[in-house]
């Protein structure tokens, strides 16, 4: 037999693609140019580009930044660009840009929102990730009462009161749990804080203060304004809302009538009526139901309107996520021996919620943007204000600076919430799909 | 004085309160404008009540810790929300002024931002024809024209404010018409500006009268008395046009700038701030005619005459000073005593005009001092947006500006 005739006795080295596979042309090629219909798309494409961008680029290349007015702006454009360019104005941002962030919050006292802002990132960081040590959960708590103290000023110890109200009723539903059961414990842990508050919570707060004096200048809620009104509604929207939707969500699945239909009927009312009537509610109708002279302050009036919006629309997306559970994973938690709670706690919830997170968070980002709607019933949003800028003689006319400023903000904050929810669900993706 | 327990029950006496408030809710829809409900309340001023009148939060104090007003309110604005406390609050006592004083400050509704009439500057200070009014009428009260708190207000929420207490006084270029001095029950102090809707065209559209515009396409803002008149005006002229449906006024400036429309039309004192920031204002105009009225002015509730005759007599001295010439430079001098009995009336150097409102005779000089007389407000804030005098000049200038005597 003949031997391996044609065996090499070396290897060739391997040839490279040819250069319509690699590379930039490659690429060109696979992505933009496969077939007509492709490249007809691509062509296309690039004509919107190219338009869009000899649009925009020189109306940014030509902004001015240092100007008194929209006319000097325009003189300025004028002198520099020549008589038919076309510029940005964003000498108004610069002008205002602490009012859109701050609106009418005194000017000295701006180290205050800061600071707020800075602590509510560093309250709400254990809450969202949990690989940060669990005592700082106790700032958390704090927060909300700090938080209050700081913008809106006043004695430090109304905040205390109040905060005594819920330590009050934590230790009346604990005494009372040892000696009459569950129900009445729950009773006393919502009378005593009431009764608290009521009565209690002045005085001692008058008391302390004319003893141990700590306060803080008053900024009234009028002051309020821009960016800094949109993230305390945002933000105390956002933490009411989720506890109260979770409830609702598991009381429109109770047995129990009473509670189910109250759920079904808050939730369902809530979502046949649209924010703005809402809105209006609490601005002009309260008022009149009200006797006059009542002072209802008009962004809590505001910021449980939305909390309570947001949150039927939480229950249903956490009704959702119950839905999903097989309902063997209910039956395994009964199995366990666990009540109902603690099923719930240790079981259901967590797995509920984990589908449920994109939508949860997508009614979060829907809410912090349906914020800007209270400039309708006369508050100083970021789109109130552009109005009452534009008001003013030097910059009325200017429109695109000002949006486009508000609309960047607002992505920040809403992109960096969907981001966040992306890392969520990864980090709690635990594969049983 | 009606006072609200703490627990939520009516201290005694408040019976007609709580059925008055039932009343309210019941009958909401129309009746209730709230001052029906509560004109017996205020016919009713309060006789040997203790001290705690006028309470603006709600808040019931213990009579000792009345000085203690501040600390308190921040707290019953909180505690009243977790407990629905809202209705445990003190009702408004019948003097707007008393009220005030008490306050130690005036609550002023203004518009949310109007060019000229009000907006906030870089500092957040409220400036304008209107703004600076509700100043006059705070250093009237008050010596002090910065004891005034602005609340902007919108086209929607603007009567409720002043209806349910939450302002005292509107300076928010306010039409007066009959339904809301009749059926809303508003005093109109008066008019400040004589405002009418009017046009404005591109110049090359060779123009010169509304009487041209058959056929023309319109801007418009939408849901306004402006498109009724202007349907009005072309239907009563035998002229066709067509609407292009405009929300705010910096949407139709782009409309109308982009050439989507042949004409704008709005207030003229709108037209007139719109046109002043174009790039090149020459190249429109603004036409001759004027096809409504809208007599622009201060308002307040019913029901309280004293307060209404404040605002009413403020206004009136801000355009006595004007025909007088007093001016906020030359005030001084001429307090020192004049041969014009009516200047030194006004002056407070003769009479007690003052004492009559309630207040200490240097009222009308301290407004005065504080923003100037009418022709100078108008020069300080709406010239500049290219309005001129017209029909709101003096009426010995052929205008329609005319004071009352101040005797």
């Amino acid at each position: 037999m003949a031997e391996t005739t044609y065996v090499r006795t070396e290897m060739l080295p391997p040839k490279p693609p040819p250069p319509t596979q690699t590379g930039v042309i490659g690429w060109l090629r696979e992505n933009l140019f496969d077939g007509w219909k492709n490249t007809l798309l691509t062509l296309v494409a690039l004509y919107v580009i190219y338009a869009l961008l000899s649009a925009a680029l020189p109306w940014f290349l030509h902004a001015v930044w240092n100007a008194e007015s929209l006319n000097e702006c325009r003189e300025i454009i004028k002198a520099s660009w020549g008589p038919e360019a076309d510029g940005a104005c964003f000498a108004v941002i610069r002008d205002r840009w602490h009012q859109m962030l701050y609106g009418f919050y005194p000017q000295d006292l701006y180290w205050r929102p800061n600071l707020a802002f800075v602590l509510m990132l560093v309250a709400l960081s254990p809450v969202l990730f949990p690989n940060l040590p669990r005592k700082m959960l106790v700032f958390s708590l704090i927060y909300p009462f700090l938080g209050y103290w700081l913008l809106w000023g006043g004695t430090v110890w109304a905040p205390v009161s109040w905060a005594l109200g819920f330590i009050l009723g934590y230790f009346a539903f604990i005494l009372v749990n040892d000696r009459g059961g569950t129900i009445l414990a729950a009773i006393a842990a919502v009378v005593v804080p009431v009764l608290w508050w009521l009565f209690g919570a002045g005085p001692f707060a008058d008391l302390v203060q004319s003893l141990i004096p700590i306060s803080l200048a008053d900024v009234e809620s009028r002051q309020f304004g821009g960016f800094m009104l949109s993230v305390t509604i945002g933000i105390t929207g956002i933490v009411g809302s989720l506890p109260l939707g979770i409830i609702l969500a598991l009381g429109r699945q109770s047995n129990l009538l009473m509670v189910k239909s109250l759920s079904v009927g808050f939730i369902e009312f809530i979502r046949g009526v649209p924010l703005i009537t809402l809105l209006f509610v609490a601005s002009t109708l309260l008022n009149i139901f009200m006797p006059p002279g009542t002072n209802f302050d008009i962004i809590l009036r505001v910021v449980i309107m939305v909390t309570l919006f947001s949150a039927a629309y939480v229950a249903e997306v956490v009704r959702g996520g119950l839905a999903a559970l097989p309902k063997g994973q209910y039956e395994a938690a009964a199995a366990l021996g666990l009540d109902y709670w603690k099923s719930m706690r240790l079981v259901i919830l967590p797995q509920a919620l984990k589908i449920a997170i994109p939508g949860i968070v997508s009614t979060f980002i829907g809410l912090f943007k349906d914020t800007t709607l209270v400039s309708i019933i006369g508050l100083m949003d970021p789109i109130g204000l552009t109005n009452a800028i534009r008001a003013n003689a030097e910059w009325q006319g200017i429109i695109w600076e000002l949006y486009g400023f508000v609309a960047l903000v607002f992505w920040i904050f809403c992109f960096s919430m969907s981001r966040y929810s992306m890392y969520l669900e990864s980090r709690l993706e635990t594969g049983h799909r | 004085m009606r006072e609200w327990g703490r627990s939520g029950r009516p201290v005694a006496g408040t019976n007609v309160m709580q059925l008055r408030s039932a009343t309210c809710f019941l009958t909401i829809r129309r009746a209730c404008k709230l001052d029906p409900c509560r004109a017996p309340l205020h016919a009713a001023p309060p006789e040997g009540d203790p001290s705690t009148n006028h309470h603006p939060t709600g808040a019931v104090p213990i009579p000792a810790q009345s000085e203690r007003k501040e600390v308190n309110m921040k707290k019953t604005i909180i505690l009243g929300a977790i407990a629905a406390a809202g209705l445990s609050a003190t009702v408004a006592s019948a003097g707007t002024l008393d009220d005030v004083k008490a306050r130690g400050y005036l609550q002023c509704g203004v518009t949310t931002g109007l060019v000229g009439f009000a907006a906030p500057d870089a500092n957040g200070e409220w400036h304008g024809f209107d703004a600076d009014f509700c100043r006059a009428v705070a250093a009237a009260i008050f010596g002090d024209p910065n004891k005034v708190k602005f609340t902007p207000t919108t086209g929607k929420t603007r009567f409720t404010a002043l209806a349910s207490g939450e302002v005292d006084m509107l300076a928010r270029n306010t039409t007066w018409t009959f339904t809301r001095d009749v059926d809303l029950k508003f005093t109109f102090a008066g008019v400040n500006y004589y405002d009418g809707q009017g046009f404005m065209v591109r110049k090359d559209l060779g123009v010169s009268s509304a009487k041209e515009l058959n056929g023309a396409t319109v801007c418009i803002q939408t849901g306004t008395t402006t498109e009724l008149n202007l349907a009005d005006y072309f239907r009563s002229n035998g002229m066709e046009y067509e609407p292009v449906p405009i929300e705010t006024n910096a949407e139709a400036r782009q409309q109308f700038l982009a050439g989507a429309c042949d004409v704008y039309t709005t207030d003229r004192s709108g037209l007139a701030a719109t046109r002043a920031t174009f790039e090149n204002p020459d190249d429109y105009v603004i036409l001759p005619e004027t096809i409504s009225k809208e007599p622009l002015g201060p308002l307040s509730r019913h029901g309280d005459e004293q307060w209404s005759d404040l605002i009413r007599w403020t206004l009136n001295a801000l355009i006595s000073a004007e025909e007088l010439g007093i001016t906020s430079a030359n005030i001084d001098e001429l307090r020192k005593g004049t041969n014009n009995p009516e200047i030194n009336r006004i002056l407070g150097t003769e009479g007690n005009l003052g004492a009559m409102l309630g207040l200490d005779k240097d009222w009308a000089y301290n407004a005065i001092k504080a923003v100037g007389n009418y022709g100078e407000l108008f020069d300080k804030y709406l010239k500049p947006i290219g309005l001129d005098r017209g029909l709101n000049a003096q009426w010995k200038n052929g205008g329609l500006i005319y004071s009352p005597p101040f005797r």
